[in-house]
């Protein structure tokens, strides 16, 4: 086939940037070439529009030994322990195939940690879907769920904690996104880069079959009224061949065979080809016939762009090839030498004797295109006044049920009792806590982490926005007792060749780098998906956050359930009243409009600071962040878990009692405390600036406010946990 | 006391069972699916996991892999062999217990904390035991056992049925069934009462930090009874 500008713009490539290709070759390029470019050029693996906004990212910190660029980043903990992790999308794949979709999500961000020689301990996931009135959601909802299930069940990584929103932006472009956290001796880190030239290339892993080619041109597409069709481009994934890989390459990794290694992830054996020669600044050449394949006939073309999965790209020692078959035959997976590491600085691809490919790897990778595209700024919007008749009309209990059993407040046990999360034994707060936290075998340590996104926010300010994420990650690792430490993060965002999705894009950035330098936690690892919108809607802008933190000794762990009665509850940070884009506002008030709340760092760190000392003195029977629905919801997620009721004491303020309970200000955190322990409390708080006021006390089982009765905590527990399972069955 | 855990492809919950083992003084030793000897063992553990990724049915290719003649041959010779979760399923599929595990009835994965009541303590798996109604956790897709009429009879005639799921006080009802699973069966014996397999996990209960703390009565008990 003849290539020309149509089918490069079938590819997904602009004319201008099949153009540029052109005038590089200084040829036109062949049809393998220009699939190879098309991959390489795509969003998804060339960052050609977020490039340039995410090297202002603060990647950089004391505890982290490798940044963004690599398969996942890394930190220390101490020990020579490290942890590798990430967090990756998978959003288009799970809206046309939901299982397949969000399976090999999980499987893709797992084989993105065990490629560094790290073994997966944890795996998290923060899901988004339509409306739970939109006529998809159910069924993309289950699939969704089975799928990270399937996957990461039978692997047998725990899956501790996890996010779902529901919202209509998503209708037709849900979010799945995936998150690994593997363990590692920091002196034992493999990496991506090949060094050395004539050095076996080997591959290892599934067999390559038709599936998934340009998955990541997919990914890099918006949705329209055929995307059905392209289901046969959805990878297939087989967690039980992840499984053997895993084990296989653990096992190779034990003694110094290893060069470089890199998952076949998207764009398949091209990019991880081009990766690994690209960063040894070396050249390739691979002889496709030696390929293992499924599938009978495939043509170059389709072998290098396959997204098969399950397979990896090693670069051997000299010599080492027959010890480390013997290791790849043991477990029952392919293993095939097919090329070697040359010093031409091209790809050279050979198929049936011929030479199929030559492509200069620079232009593969530093002549990407990158784009400063347009981008406008957000206003932040005018506060909303709300009147005392909008409050009048309303009755508490009315409002407390209505709220706690809001799909985005509600208990998500129907989906976390799908997901295996005490496997391997070491889980010690399981998913429904502020953070998962699981130890680090053998030892005293553990490890803490959450996923957390605000879209609802990001999308009235996305600079306020992008900070709140960031101190609500912070938060929820604070809240269980953990030292934070650093994020990963997962940019879903709309077209960015629209100036707003792109404005919502840089100013997100711009917030999350604010938060991030500001409390100390760095970004060392994410990814970016664009284009996520349908028929022109885009998504309200989405980035996910995933925190990590270290608790030295997993003794100190906290939890956010009340442990008895007759002890105090404190409310921790102030509370200003504003209602403006909480969840009560929406809600109860059928009000969308008006800024998100104010961020402010200062009392950010000081605040979490103080319950991390408070926590340390063992001062602190229960800590919880306060987060959507404010102080009311916050605290009785804690009777709920705790199975114990609360008696607010009478309040008394300027703001009304529904601005005080229901306001979503940042920076705050509920706190059980026993009676005889209130003045050394009161002295860390009051020593470290953190406002803080006497909410009231814990009860068996009543939970009172105004001197009245509202609720028992198991009917509270009904409707906190009844909803999703009652929309579900 | 000796223990041996066998570990197939896919198993995954093999090093869970060999820190518990540990834990409790067993000194135990992995066995990998293609070797064709055991070790010299009092006891031999089938672990939980996907072995051979559970294709055609779970653990229906592990009970043919080759090292399970020789844990055939073990049990026979009235050794003691306990299958948890996948190891469960492998025991239905070589014959040794009778019945299949299908499906759970809500056909969804289910991790979460259950009780189980015991019903036959006259065994080196439950004598003695200090508690009759043990809170473990079960972590499954096909844990919803069953049988025909006629085995069922003769499993309660043989007093060969080890545990019920039931409820916090040992209530044994519909609500506390978590998988569909025939009179509430959660794990059987063989005829001799050598061979147990029962699904929930014992071994991820073994700490106080962890969902609870009665798997350590299971194993503190079972080695008790061996020594």
């Amino acid at each position: 086939m003849e290539v020309n500008e149509k089918i490069a713009v079938e590819h997904g490539l602009k004319p201008d940037e099949y153009q540029k290709i052109c005038d590089l070759l200084k040829r036109v390029p062949n049809l393998t070439e220009l699939g190879i470019f098309s991959a390489m050029w795509n969003e998804h693996c060339s960052y050609k529009s977020s490039r340039l906004h995410l090297k202002k990212l603060n990647t950089k910190g004391k505890k982290v030994i490798q940044g963004p660029g690599e398969n996942a980043g890394v930190i220390d903990i101490g020990d020579d322990d490290a942890i590798v992790f990430k967090i990756e999308s998978h959003n288009h794949p799970s809206f046309i195939e939901p299982y397949q979709g969000a399976a090999t999500g999980v499987g893709g961000i797992m084989r993105d940690v065990f490629t560094m020689g790290a073994r997966p301990i944890a795996n998290l996931n923060s899901i988004h879907f339509g409306s739970t009135q939109h006529k998809k959601t159910k069924n993309l909802l289950r699939g969704v769920v089975k799928g990270i299930g399937g996957y990461g069940n039978c692997i047998g990584v725990p899956t501790i904690a996890g996010q779902t929103c529901f919202d209509q932006s998503y209708n037709g472009n849900i979010l799945v996104n995936a998150m690994t956290l593997g363990l590692v001796n920091k002196n034992k880190i493999f990496y991506s880069k090949a060094a050395g030239i004539n050095k076996p290339v080997i591959y290892v892993g599934s067999k390559t079959g038709r599936d998934g080619i340009h998955g990541a041109s997919m990914a890099s597409a918006i949705f329209d009224d055929k995307i059905e069709e392209k289901k046969p481009t959805v990878q297939v994934g087989d967690p039980f061949t992840e499984k053997l890989l895993l084990e296989a390459c653990l096992e190779l990794m034990s003694d110094k065979s290893i060069i470089a290694i890199q998952d076949m992830g998207a764009a398949g054996l091209t990019s991880s080809s081009i990766e690994m020669a690209s960063k040894g600044n070396l050249g390739i050449e691979l002889s496709l016939d030696k390929v293992p394949c499924r599938e009978e006939k495939m043509t170059p073309y389709e072998i290098m762009l396959s997204e098969s999965q399950e397979r990896m790209l090693i670069v051997l020692e000299n010599g080492k090839e027959d010890s480390a078959k013997k290791i790849f035959d043991k477990w029952n997976l392919d293993f095939a030498v097919i090329g070697k590491t040359t010093n031409s600085k091209n790809i050279e691809l050979y198929f049936e004797k011929e030479k199929v490919a030559n492509i200069p790897i620079k232009f593969l990778a530093n002549e990407a295109p990158m784009y400063d595209r347009p981008w406008k700024k957000t206003k932040v919007p005018q506060k909303i006044k709300f009147s005392n008749s909008d409050f009048k009309k309303l009755k508490f209990n009315d409002v407390i049920k209505k709220m706690i059993s809001n799909p985005n407040i509600c208990s998500k046990q129907w989906i976390w009792e799908q997901y295996d999360h005490t496997v391997m034994g070491d889980t010690i707060q399981k998913p429904g806590g502020d953070a998962g936290v699981v130890r680090v075998h053998g030892s005293k340590k553990a490890v803490a982490s959450s996923v957390d996104s605000s879209a609802s926010y990001c999308y009235a300010h996305p600079f306020t926005g992008g900070k709140q994420v960031v101190c609500e990650a912070w938060r929820n690792l604070v809240s269980v007792g953990a030292e934070p430490i650093a994020i990963t993060n997962c940019l879903n965002f709309g077209n960015p060749e629209k100036k707003e999705n792109m404005g919502e894009f840089v100013e997100c950035i711009d917030g999350i780098n604010e938060a991030s330098k500001y409390l100390n936690f760095p970004v060392v690892s994410g990814n970016v998906s664009f284009y996520n919108e349908t028929k022109d809607k885009g998504i309200k802008p989405t980035p996910t956050i995933g925190g990590v933190g270290l608790l030295k000794d997993y003794e100190n762990i906290m939890s956010m359930n009340f442990k008895s009665k007759d002890n105090l509850v404190l409310a921790i940070g102030k509370t200003e009243g504003s209602l403006d884009q909480s969840v009560f506002a929406k809600v109860i008030l059928d009000e969308k409009k008006g800024p998100p709340p104010e961020i402010n760092l200062f009392n950010e760190k000081n605040n979490g600071e103080a319950i991390l000392k408070v926590i340390k003195e063992k001062l602190a029977l229960s800590v919880h962040d306060v987060s959507l629905g404010g102080i009311m919801i916050a605290a009785l997620k804690m009777c709920v878990n705790g199975n114990k009721g609360i008696k607010f004491y009478k309040f008394k303020g300027l703001i009304n009692i529904y601005q005080y309970f229901f306001s979503e200000d940042q920076g705050r955190y509920i706190i059980e405390v026993d009676k005889k322990n209130l003045k050394k409390v009161e002295s860390i708080l009051k020593k470290n600036s953190v406002h803080f006021d006497l909410l009231g006390e814990t009860t068996d089982k009543e939970i009172i406010i105004n001197d009245e009765l509202t609720f028992t905590v198991d009917k509270v527990a009904e409707f906190y946990k009844g909803w999703l399972y009652k929309y579900m069955s | 006391m000796n223990s041996s855990v066998i570990i197939f492809p896919g198993s995954n919950c093999d090093r869970d069972m060999d820190v518990a083992l540990k834990k409790f003084g067993f000194k135990n030793k992995m066995v990998w699916h293609d070797d064709d000897k055991l070790p010299k063992s009092d006891l031999i553990v089938l672990p939980g996991g996907f072995s051979y990724g559970d294709y055609l049915r779970c653990g229906s290719i592990a009970g043919k892999s080759k090292i399970i003649q020789s844990v055939i041959d073990f049990a026979n010779s009235g050794g003691l062999v306990l299958g948890i979760c996948n190891g469960f399923q492998i025991l239905t599929e070589t014959g040794l217990l009778k019945g299949v595990l299908q499906q759970n009835k809500n056909i969804e994965f289910i991790c979460k904390n259950i009780f189980i009541k015991i019903n036959n303590s006259e065994n080196k798996f439950f004598s003695n035991i200090e508690k009759n109604v043990l809170e473990l956790h079960i972590a499954h897709n096909e844990g919803n056992y069953f049988c025909s009429e006629d085995e069922l009879k003769s499993l309660q005639d043989n007093n060969q049925i080890a545990a019920y799921y039931c409820a916090s006080d040992g209530k044994i009802d519909e609500k506390s069934n978590p998988n569909g699973a025939i009179k509430n069966i959660a794990g059987i014996f063989n005829e001799k009462k050598n061979i147990l397999g029962m699904m929930p996990h014992p071994e991820r209960m073994i700490d106080q930090y962890l969902s609870g703390e009665d798997g350590s009565v299971f194993f503190e008990n079972l080695i008790r009874n061996l020594k």
